[in-house]
């Protein structure tokens, strides 16, 4: 009897215990692991002709006519490409899986984990002022950039704006110089990724490396060596798959880097550098709110940080003139006297007062605060996920990433110009007792940045694809009403922050029907 | 002879979670204990990877948890513990919202795997199955505010007990298996990013040792606790808040003592606290707590 509890015992023990610590071995499933090599509905033959951004021609730079596909040294880039594959390793079959989904998108996500890794903001001195990063020293501390979301907006807009303007003057070449790709001059050579149709010089995804590469110089001076390693393996993709020889691969990346160029020296004269201010400007913010009567915003950090960049309001847009932002410039928020305002503050603290764990899910899963890729690569996030089902040729990809891209760092001029004309306080400010579901942004409320962020992009993306209108007008408004129910906006802020989002959308949207992609 | 030290040991009850995984204590068969807990944290300073600092924006973090427990003697052979908490936290300074809930239901098997006692000295060693899963649908990913991990986990803890005359020595090793699980986000960031709304958590391992004196009716000791974070965490990225699947690692040490009145020895009243020595991704907690349990017994009436 008593052997045989003993016996049942362990036995039980030992059999529950190896089921349990045998079988939890769990792989994550990650989306962006699901998608498939890209294979273009439409190659797009015309977008040589779309509208650019800043390249004044599509032939504004340059490119050397290519050696010819029938020449003994075309044979040789062809063999390049045979002895790679004849002994191809596991590890450059994973980067052709990798890169083959497409090289604007890899990229785009590449640039989301740049800025999720650098969205932190400094530590404070011993004194209890705070470091500011440095562009001319960034490995100091703190290290340059910090990424908040103007930063990330603005930083996603031209890498998008950049990578379509260099494959529009690929599309411009391809047609202009015509060579044939290498495995249709050479039938037994195999490809490892959907064939395309198109010339192969330049390669696009050789202008998307250089022109890509050349701004996450700038953007991301402390990753060079991690950007440098993820361009290398995307150029050897191309080569190895069959796609692309390596002469073609060069040619995009030398056109790639002289347009880069254009979009570098305008993004060094854009006044992103002068938008952190100087303490005597922080003042006189607060000054002149108090001068009108009104109650200035104050930081909530301990100890009070600095205004996030209070004149990115005044960084030059791809699309408006200084004029058109003040133009859309909201009315100023309910005046802190006001009844309105009273109503508004006292929906918040009710709204704390009473939080349930839907509330919560809403918050956080909006949220995109510290440490991750922000709103806006929040949005390039899902327009990422609804453009890998279309099948975009690379030329589309770009474009529509930087209509999207362009709407959103719109969205955050007008939005922090409309923040810092009237440097209203959060709603904690004026009641201590509002507690929040998520961090306060460091900045002032009105309008909320997550509102206009969010409506801008939606209006973009619901542009680009029609059918899915509802549902990105769902989740840009679901994303608004998470900053009340996380009750660090007023119910103002959201809803005007919606409709000046709105606005800015649509004059991307204007551009986008008449760019000749449509 | 054998019977009266058996009594001894099933008169002292479990008290803590971990404390009643890693004690040398057992219930005899159809007794069963049961009682509750009360036990306070807090910390004002926390280690951020290696540095140690302190957040004006949080100030003092505090947590309260009332546990209620039992421990039921199954066989001679075989104890169930089972253990629930409902959390409560609060940051004192800042504008984070506490949080509260029920938070983990514990159930565990306690199996009396070898013992034998030579003169007045007794070797004990216990194997211990022990598998948690959360009871209510709190965020995990609000941390340090959050009332828990979320992740349903494993234990496989062996325990040795040595006692010679009142004084005792318990040694234990843990190994904590934890399942992944949901946060509230569809991607996240932490060495690299992931687009999912699951997070692997890296699993633990927890040594303790305890050393004390130990009679019917008092126990005291004094303990010393590492509990070291198994590969897959990471550290809290600077100025970040901490992540659910952080690397978080201490080093505790802790005083205890139960006492149970001869007059009543059903009845049975403990305290106890810890400090963090040291540690990683977590905070420097100094934690109270206290707790009343009562015996019961289900044996059929005999002499």
């Amino acid at each position: 009897m008593k052997s045989t509890f003993k016996k049942t015992s362990i036995y039980l023990l030992a059999v529950i215990s190896s089921i349990i610590f045998t079988s939890c071995n769990e792989d994550l499933e990650e989306r962006n692991n699901e998608f498939q090599a890209l294979n273009p509905i439409s190659q797009d033959e015309e977008a040589g002709a779309w509208k650019t951004f800043l390249l004044t021609s599509p032939n504004e730079y340059s490119l050397d006519a290519p050696i010819a596909s029938n020449s003994p040294a075309f044979t040789r880039e062809i063999n390049e490409i045979k002895s790679f594959q004849a002994n191809i390793t596991a590890e450059q079959q994973r980067i052709i899986r990798y890169w083959s989904v497409g090289g604007v998108l890899r990229w785009n996500e590449i640039m989301r984990a740049l800025v999720a890794k650098h969205n932190r903001p400094p530590y404070q001195n011993p004194d209890g002022t705070y470091p500011t990063p440095s562009a001319a020293n960034p490995f100091a501390n703190p290290e340059f950039p910090f990424s908040s979301p103007p930063y990330a907006a603005r930083a996603y807009a031209y890498v998008s704006a950049a990578q379509h303007d260099a494959l529009v003057a690929t599309w411009f070449y391809k047609k202009q110089f015509s060579r044939i790709a290498p495995f249709t001059q050479d039938n037994a050579l195999q490809v490892l990724v959907p064939k395309s149709t198109l010339p192969s010089y330049p390669s696009e995804d050789g202008a998307i490396c250089g022109v890509t590469v050349e701004l996450l110089k700038l953007l991301f001076p402390t990753e060079i060596a991690f950007i440098q390693e993820k361009a290398a393996e995307h150029q050897l993709y191309r080569i190895i798959a069959g796609a692309n020889v390596r002469s073609d691969v060069d040619a995009g990346i030398t056109l790639g880097k002289k347009i880069a160029a254009k979009f570098i020296a305008r993004a060094s004269s854009d006044g992103a550098g002068a938008a952190i201010g100087t303490p005597a400007q922080w003042a006189q913010l607060e000054n002149e709110t108090i001068a009108k009567g009104e109650t200035p915003w104050k930081s909530l950090e301990l100890p009070a940080r600095p205004p996030m960049l209070p004149f990115f309001g005044k960084v030059k847009s791809f699309i408006m003139t200084p004029e058109m932002v003040i133009a859309n410039r909201p009315v100023p928020p309910p005046s802190t006297k006001s009844d309105l305002f009273k109503k508004e503050l006292a929906e918040i603290k009710s709204i704390s007062q009473n939080q349930t764990r839907r509330n919560m899910e809403i918050v956080t899963f909006w949220a995109d605060g510290i440490g991750t890729y922000t709103p806006p690569g929040h949005w390039n996030a899902i327009a990422a996920e609804s453009f890998v089902k279309l099948n975009y040729s690379e030329v589309r990809w770009a474009r529509n990433m930087a209509l999207l891209n362009i709407a959103m760092m719109d969205a955050a001029i007008s939005c922090w110009d409309a923040k810092y004309a009237y440097y209203n306080p959060r709603p904690t400010q004026i009641d201590p007792s509002i507690k929040t579901n998520t961090g306060v942004p460091n900045f002032p409320a009105y309008v909320s940045g997550h509102s206009t962020f969010s409506a801008a992009a939606s209006t973009v993306l619901s542009h680009l694809i029609p059918s899915k209108k509802t549902s990105f007008e769902a989740m840009a408004k679901e994303a608004s009403e998470s900053r009340m129910l996380g009750c660090i906006h007023y119910r103002s802020d959201c809803e005007k922050g919606m409709e000046l989002g709105q606005k800015v959308g649509n004059l991307t949207v204007q551009r986008a029907k008449t760019d000749g992609a449509e | 002879m054998k019977n009266k030290y058996l009594l001894g040991l099933l008169l002292a009850p479990l008290f803590l979670f971990s404390q009643t995984e890693t004690d040398g204590l057992f219930m005899s068969k159809n007794y069963f204990c049961f009682g509750t807990v009360y036990q306070h944290n807090s910390w004002n300073e926390y280690w951020e990877g290696d540095f140690k600092r302190e957040n004006l924006n949080l100030g003092t973090v505090y947590s309260s948890s009332l546990a209620v427990m039992g421990n039921y003697g199954l066989t001679k052979k075989l104890n169930v513990l089972i253990s629930l908490p409902y959390v409560k936290t609060k940051a004192s300074a800042g504008t984070l919202a506490g949080q509260e809930g029920v938070q983990d239901l514990t159930l565990s098997l306690k199996h009396l795997t070898f013992k034998r006692k030579i003169n007045r000295t007794a070797y004990t060693v216990y194997t211990v199955l022990g598998l948690s899963t959360p009871l209510s649908d709190y965020a995990a990913d609000f941390l340090p505010l959050s009332i828990g991990a979320k992740s349903k986990t494993a234990t496989l803890r062996l325990i040795a007990d040595y006692q010679n005359k009142r004084f005792f020595t318990t040694f234990s090793a843990a190994y904590v298996k934890r399942a992944s699980i949901e946060i509230d986000r569809n991607s996240y960031f932490t060495t690299k990013p992931y687009y999912t709304n699951r997070v692997d958590m890296p699993d633990v391992i927890n040594v303790n040792y305890k050393i004390g004196y130990r009679t019917n009716t008092l126990i005291a000791e004094a303990s010393l606790e590492n509990m070291v974070t198994q590969s897959g965490g990471f550290d809290i990225t600077s100025n970040n808040m901490p992540f659910p699947s952080n690397t978080m690692n201490a080093l505790r040490t802790g005083v205890f003592t139960k006492y149970s009145p001869k007059q009543n020895p059903r009845l049975s009243f403990l305290a106890g606290c810890n400090y963090t020595l040291n540690g990683r991704n977590v905070g420097q907690t100094t934690s109270i707590y206290g707790g009343l349990f009562y015996i019961l017994n289900f044996n059929k009436k005999q002499s």
